[in-house]
């Protein structure tokens, strides 16, 4: 099946089976591997993109249903909210293994793009969704809050 | 080949035995030293549990470091990362004695082989083993350049120093370490005497919070896992392995999976037969031109199995069978005392039973490796903690001489002890040699949580005796779990010493009477190792008790964990019956059991949560202590319960003694994070079985912590110390659950004694709550 999305700001043709979810996309075929699996139910974010500005799960999303959408990953994220994510992020040390953190950050910036100043209440409910196995939930929560200072 | 030899011998001893290395086809001009383990070690780690352990190096040298030319500094880091910052602490500690610029440092991962010694990324023993003969390397190093300079100089090396990258000397002369590359490799290795460590006062590294390595590339979404290696014409793989231990296949129609679009072929593959070792489960695996083409075509696959001798395996019986076996006389292995007369003289004696389900790892990246033939020759990629074993592993189901088998090691997205056991990296190796291109083969989740090596179920019988004052005067623990041996030797049923020293043998009541017992049970999962192993299930028992008997008598619960203690001595479970006790690996005279350390980590902990406050009504304070892995961690959890039974933690303090620390940064999120995973196996981890086969498949009901539920407050502490470095990794986990079940106690009077809290119908309420 045909279908024409913009990734990071390309525009791109892809041709998969019908069903084949964004993530095996960007993975296997584009070779874009900062978007993870994690667990292919949306039950984890480790593939969390951003898809016409709004944070989704790769993993559930098929290719076909996004013809005209625009994209996001790790790799292309940008912006002012990006910047400051990594930079506290990095200045934090967030990330101990780092397999979930491309997910983490794309809803970290996801959620800043809508609430500047968000409370441990707002993070919680912004970054339930994202699983991390290393439990570098703490720093997160601390990250974001000074993320949000430096945007 | 030139190997300068002087001095090994006494260096040797210390662990140490540089060669530098100079035509090894290197850059010209590139100095590089080499640094074997020389002999063994003095005690092997028992945790293996009959994995072959690799003690030391060959002679033949590693290729450790190397300094460039242009100055860069290149070190290869024999040790997994996975997200402990071993590449920062590896680095933090040469760059301290080498003395140079942190900027300079590069790490390169090494592939595994024996010659790097012990590689097995497990047992909390990265900066335990490796902090004193990286140190000496670099300083070794150093003293080597300084002598370069000084003999191009024509000038006493006493008038020479090493630092920031630089060897400088009389009359402002200084040259970058990079210039004196070349001239450093020809100079002979330093005597032993004339290595200077610096002392503790001059590190500029070690001990510092130095940034993490990773990070930088972590946030932009590079960096290559095992599940990112992409090699051309590669294939993908995802297997349906046997729903039982030594299952295998009956019957497989594959008819409507080749239809899939993508797929190319099946491939069936033999089932094992026990011991497990890391030999793959067998199944019928799909290959196809991407990974998804091969999860619909897992799909479509009619397979009928033979479930085999494991297919009566149902978790729910085999504990109440464990159960009686912990309610009856067992096998004594630590004896003190007279505990059966101190127990029928007791004034009042105290009994519980004590269950921990088994756990799933359950890293965040799935096991995933690739695999690529060259004529007999196999080159695998792979998330490993333990490559030489891999490699040992590959070589062995495949057939070929280990010469022949390389595991170049990724960065892994979680280990926890699952990616110490290869079996997925020879999954990935008999397919690509079956295919006849390279093979990446994926887990996916439900594969890790079905198909794992799991945490042993243990059951846990307890007595103490108390005398009228209140006093315990009799410790009797009672241990039953199917033991990590069964996995290499069949039929294993015994816990084995190296098991029983993890929270159990070496358990620090000073009580006069006091008595280890074990009880046999047979293992019908491939068991493994998983943070903590079973400090886990015996820290929980243990730490619990403690904390039911301060109950009983009466008493705080934090100082009658002190009194249970006692003062500050030095104990050594061999004299009291404990036949083998090998200390994690680690020598007792560098790491003896200090219960002095433990007092102090109990008492910072208890300071820093404010203990002794009075506590609103449905909120409760718990706490426990543990040494494990040579490092002390006291851990105060803070629970409140509302009416409805609901649960929050909002607080939790941790203190850990582990010694000298290489990165206090590193070492608090190893606090944090290993204190919530803790926490998130006793709230919700738990693996069950029916007919053989787990019944968990994903994250709905393998439930892991999440943000929401982690707590808003965690202040951590590390005690300052010079004692020799303890491990980090896993030494936070085993305190949790019990501090968060006392916790529970506290709060409501509800004492839970059977893992997870919240279990079956009990998804998110506690049971009983106390209105008093």
């Amino acid at each position: 099946m045909q279908t024409t999305l913009s990734i990071n700001g390309i525009e791109t043709e892809v041709n998969a089976p019908e069903g084949t979810p964004l993530l095996w996309v960007l993975r296997d075929r584009l070779g874009m591997t900062g978007t993870k699996f994690g667990c292919g139910i949306a039950q984890c974010g480790a593939c969390t993109v951003h898809i016409d500005g709004l944070p989704g799960r790769a993993c559930v999303t098929p290719v076909d249903s996004l013809d005209g959408a625009s994209v996001t990953t790790i790799e292309g994220v940008e912006g002012p909210e990006a910047d400051a994510v990594r930079a506290a992020w990095t200045e934090i040390d967030v990330p101990q293994c780092g397999y979930c953190q491309s997910g983490q950050i794309m809803s970290a910036v996801a959620l800043l793009q809508v609430n500047g100043a968000p409370d441990d209440e707002a993070i919680d409910n912004a970054m339930a969704g994202n699983l991390c196995r290393c439990a570098t939930y703490m720093r997160i929560r601390r990250a974001i809050k000074d993320a949000a200072t430096r945007i | 080949m030139f190997y300068p030899t002087m001095e090994k011998q006494t260096l040797a001893k210390r662990g140490f035995a540089p060669v530098t290395r100079r035509d090894f086809g290197l850059a010209t001009g590139a100095f590089t030293v080499g640094v074997a383990l020389l002999g063994g070690r003095a005690v092997a780690d028992q945790t293996a549990g009959g994995l072959p352990v690799t003690p030391g190096g060959e002679v033949d040298p590693a290729l450790f470091i190397t300094i460039e030319p242009d100055g860069i500094v290149k070190l290869t880091c024999h040790r997994s990362e996975m997200g402990q910052q071993t590449w920062t602490a590896m680095a933090q500690i040469l760059a301290d004695e080498l003395d140079v610029p942190w900027e300079l440092i590069e790490i390169v991962q090494a592939e595994g082989h024996p010659r790097y010694g012990d590689q097995n990324t497990d047992g909390s023993r990265s900066v335990r083993w490796n902090m004193e003969r990286l140190r000496l390397t670099g300083a070794a190093m150093r003293a080597m350049l300084v002598s370069a300079a000084a003999e191009r100089w024509g000038v006493d090396t006493a008038d020479c120093q090493g630092a920031d990258g630089i060897v400088s000397g009389p009359n402002g002369r200084s040259t970058t370490y990079g210039e004196l590359a070349e001239a450093a490799s020809e100079r002979p290795l330093p005597a032993e005497r004339a290595i200077r460590l610096k002392d503790r006062s001059e590190w500029r590294y070690i001990g510092q919070p130095m940034p993490s390595l990773t990070v930088p590339l972590i946030v932009r979404g590079e960096g290559t896992f095992g599940i990112d290696v992409r090699l051309p014409n590669m294939a993908y793989a995802v297997i349906a392995r046997p729903p039982v231990v030594f299952g295998s296949v009956r019957s497989v129609e594959d008819s409507a999976t080749l239809e899939v679009p993508g797929v190319l072929r099946t491939v069936q593959l033999a089932s094992p037969k026990a011991p497990a070792l890391f030999k793959p489960l067998g199944g019928v695996a799909v290959i196809a031109e991407d990974t998804f083409a091969a999860i619909r075509g897992r799909e479509e696959l009619v397979i009928e199995w033979e479930a085999g001798p494991n297919g009566g395996y149902d978790t729910d019986t085999f504990v109440a069978a464990m159960l009686e076996t912990a309610g009856q006389q067992g096998t004594v292995r630590r004896d003190r005392g007279d505990i059966e007369t101190a127990l029928a003289e007791a004034d009042r004696r105290i009994e519980a039973d004590y269950v921990v389900p088994h756990l799933a790892q359950a890293p965040m990246e799935p096991p995933v490796a690739t695999a690529r033939w060259d004529g007999d020759r196999v080159e695998c990629w792979a998330s490993t903690q333990a490559p030489q074993s891999a490699r040992s592993t590959v070589a062995e189901v495949c057939g070929v001489p280990e010469e022949n088998v390389t595991i170049n090691v990724t960065w892994l997205g979680g280990g926890f002890g699952r990616k110490s056991k290869a079996d997925f990296v020879a999954e990935a190796a008999l397919l690509a040699r079956e295919v006849g291109r390279p093979v990446k083969v994926t887990w996916t989740r439900e594969d890790d949580l079905r198909h794992g090596y799991y945490h042993s179920i243990s059951a846990q019988h307890l007595e103490g005796g108390l005398d009228a004052d209140g006093n315990t005067m009799a410790f009797l623990h009672r241990t039953v779990f199917p033991p990590i041996p069964s996995t290499f030797q069949a039929g294993a049923e015994t816990p084995s010493w190296g098991e029983l020293r993890l929270g159990a043998s070496d358990t620090p009541f000073a009580t006069p009477n006091l008595r280890l017992e074990t009880g046999d049970a047979p293992a019908h999962l491939r068991i493994g190792w998983l943070r903590a192993v079973a400090n886990i299930y015996h820290a929980f028992a243990v730490q619990s008790f403690a904390h039911e008997l301060a109950n009983a008598a009466g008493r705080d619960p934090k100082d009658y964990l002190l009194e249970l203690i006692g003062p500050p001595r030095l104990i050594d479970p061999r004299e009291e019956g404990v036949e083998e006790y090998d200390n994690y690996g680690s020598p007792m005279e560098d790491y003896p059991i200090d219960t002095g350390r433990m007092r102090n980590v109990i008492e910072t902990v208890a300071d820093m949560a404010d203990w002794g406050r009075e506590m609103p009504r449905g909120s409760g304070l718990g706490v426990a202590m543990h040494r494990s892995f040579c490092t002390y961690c006291a851990t105060v959890v803070e629970v409140s319960v509302d009416d409805e039974g609901r649960l929050a933690i909002p607080a939790v303090w941790s203190a850990l003694d582990a010694g000298t620390v290489a990165n206090p940064r590193h070492t608090a999120a190893q606090i944090e994070g290993g204190t919530l995973y803790g926490l998130s196996n006793a709230l919700y981890g738990e693996i069950t079985t029916s007919s053989g086969a787990v019944e968990q498949w994903n994250f709905p009901d393998f439930r892991v912590m999440r943000m929401n539920e982690a707590p808003r407050r965690m202040e951590t502490h590390i005690v300052e110390s010079v004692a020799p470095p303890g491990g980090v990794g896993e030494p936070p986990t085993p305190p949790a659950a019990p501090a968060l079940a006392n916790a529970i106690f506290s709060a409501t009077g509800e004492r839970i004694r059977r893992l997870p809290i919240f279990s079956g119908e009990r998804r998110d309420r506690l049971a009983v709550r106390d209105q008093s």
